[in-house]
């Protein structure tokens, strides 16, 4: 049966299985240090629509079509899909999921929606309400770009600080079958933390104290120490976040040398000019659905603290000057029920 | 770790990566230097060839305003600035860039709702208020006349 450990940290009776997962990059990713992690890589980054939007859907009608032939399933036996996106209304995943006729639910949850939609999809199961529940998520620069920023070609400086929004699905599948390879054992949902942070240009800085009080709390309420896990992994707080949250915790005492962030993950920071590292749902989902769950199905990795990070600004906030409220979601992953 | 928001806030800026300012500042005058040189060596050759000297600055004016709507179609305008900043932005170049790149970037959207309407998202302030600060001007003038 699931146990409540603490006020948000729930242990899964039956821990679901993690019996697939995809993920799908644009051209720049695939040039970076994960490149070969990626099951499929667009060269144009346009993945042949004719607007970025678009673009975006059509990455998550593949990601999820290959995590579904790696699972050897078929879209009637998903029983519920969690997803979302950074786009305005969630578009990317409804018009992705528009003939999939899978029962869906959209996620917003910025960054954090791969660990939103896992906790979801893995309550359902657990809960005996879906036999297969499926999390997916995307995101993508140009689209990204031009909602929350600048048109692409207007000419300006990034600062140090500034995030590249990764172009970049991830989609998991997840059952009450006993598979192997991958099991979410634990989930921690996420409580909003503003720590006053207004600059849009240093999400990292903005989520930081959101990572620490999730993973704090989960640490703390599933009994676990940083040491219990092979990696504790965030997404996406970037080079700087990730500093942040590091010293953070020394400032407890406590020494995180087993973390590090997708953001830092999956570009090379000197050649790849991204400043601060990957941002954007694709990049936890990117990164988690592929480098992270494929080290623990080849045994590289056993017990895995994944915390997806997001910010919950949107640029009409922004422009009206207030700070940026932040989440994470976190789970436990190990290859072992 | 427990901090309030004033102390977070102190503990982010303390660790905060910098942009090089000296480096920045160096490119842009390069560049914005380079852009001037550029529009008066256009002057010349326009008077060269057979120009009144108002009407080559206004040829040079168009001709920039020209080569940076194209630079910016041909998708390279983006990258001159990350180096130039303020040089490239500053100048004619950097307007004619902000009117041309959203007009892109939001065709997708239709060539009313979309280019038409959108085309003016970053340059319309500027519009604005240049036109606001004109008519003030000339007040100020006018008032000063008449003093």
């Amino acid at each position: 049966m699931t146990k409540r450990l603490g006020r948000s940290t729930v242990a899964f009776g039956n821990p679901p299985c993690i019996r697939a997962n995809a993920c799908v990059a644009g051209k720049k990713e695939g040039e970076g240090p994960l490149g070969n992690s990626f099951d499929i890589v667009n060269n144009d980054t346009s993945f042949g629509e004719k607007s970025w939007e678009k673009a975006e859907s059509r990455m998550q009608e593949l990601v999820l079509a290959k995590a579904l032939s790696k699972a050897a399933l078929s879209p009637p036996d998903v029983d519920m899909i969690f997803a979302g996106d950074l786009l305005n209304q969630c578009i990317g995943s409804a018009f992705a999921l528009k003939d999939a006729e899978i029962p869906y639910f959209g996620l917003y949850g910025a960054c954090s929606t791969m660990a939103e939609g896992l906790i979801l999809a893995s309550a359902a199961v657990d809960g005996g309400f879906a036999n297969r529940a499926a999390a997916m998520t995307s995101s993508h620069f140009c689209s990204a770009e031009r909602q929350y920023r600048m048109p692409l070609e207007y000419g300006s400086q990034r600062t140090p600080t500034a995030q590249w929004t990764v172009t970049g699905a991830g989609c998991a599948i997840v059952t009450a079958e006993d598979l192997g390879g991958a099991y979410v054992t634990h989930a921690c949902v996420g409580q909003i933390v503003d720590a006053g942070v207004k600059d849009a240009a240093n999400m990292g800085a903005a989520m930081a104290p959101a990572a620490y009080r999730t993973i704090t709390d989960i640490l703390d309420q599933s009994g676990s120490a940083p040491e219990d896990f092979d990696l504790i992994v965030t997404g996406d707080l970037g080079f700087f976040g990730g500093e942040l949250l590091r010293e953070m915790f020394e400032l407890d005492g406590v020494e995180l040398l087993n973390h590090t962030d997708c953001g830092e993950m999956i570009f090379d920071r000197e050649s790849q000019d991204v400043h601060a590292g990957g941002s954007g749902c694709g990049c936890s989902a990117s990164v988690f659905c592929g480098e992270i769950l494929n080290s623990m199905r080849a045994g590289r990795l056993a017990r895995v603290l994944f915390a997806g990070t997001g910010a919950l600004m949107s640029p009409v906030s922004t422009n009206q000057g207030s700070s940026i409220p932040c989440i994470a979601h976190a789970v436990i992953v190990s290859s072992t029920r | 770790m427990n901090m309030t928001n004033k102390e977070y806030s102190k503990f982010v800026t303390d660790r905060q990566p910098h942009s090089p300012v000296v480096k920045d500042t160096l490119f842009a005058f390069l560049f914005g230097g380079g852009i001037c040189l550029l529009g008066k060596g256009l002057t010349e050759l326009y008077m060269l060839a057979g120009a009144a000297e108002t009407v080559a600055k206004t040829c040079s004016t168009i001709s920039l305003i020209f080569l940076s709507g194209l630079s910016t179609a041909l998708g390279f305008y983006d990258k001159i600035a990350k180096v130039a900043g303020a040089g490239i932005v500053v100048p004619i170049t950097g307007f004619a860039n902000s009117v041309v790149s959203p007009a892109m970037e939001f065709r997708s959207e239709g060539l009313v709702l979309g280019l038409g309407a959108k085309m003016f998202i970053v340059a319309g302030p500027v519009i604005v208020f240049g036109l606001i600060s004109s008519v003030l001007y000339g007040i100020i003038y006018w008032i000063a006349g008449v003093i």
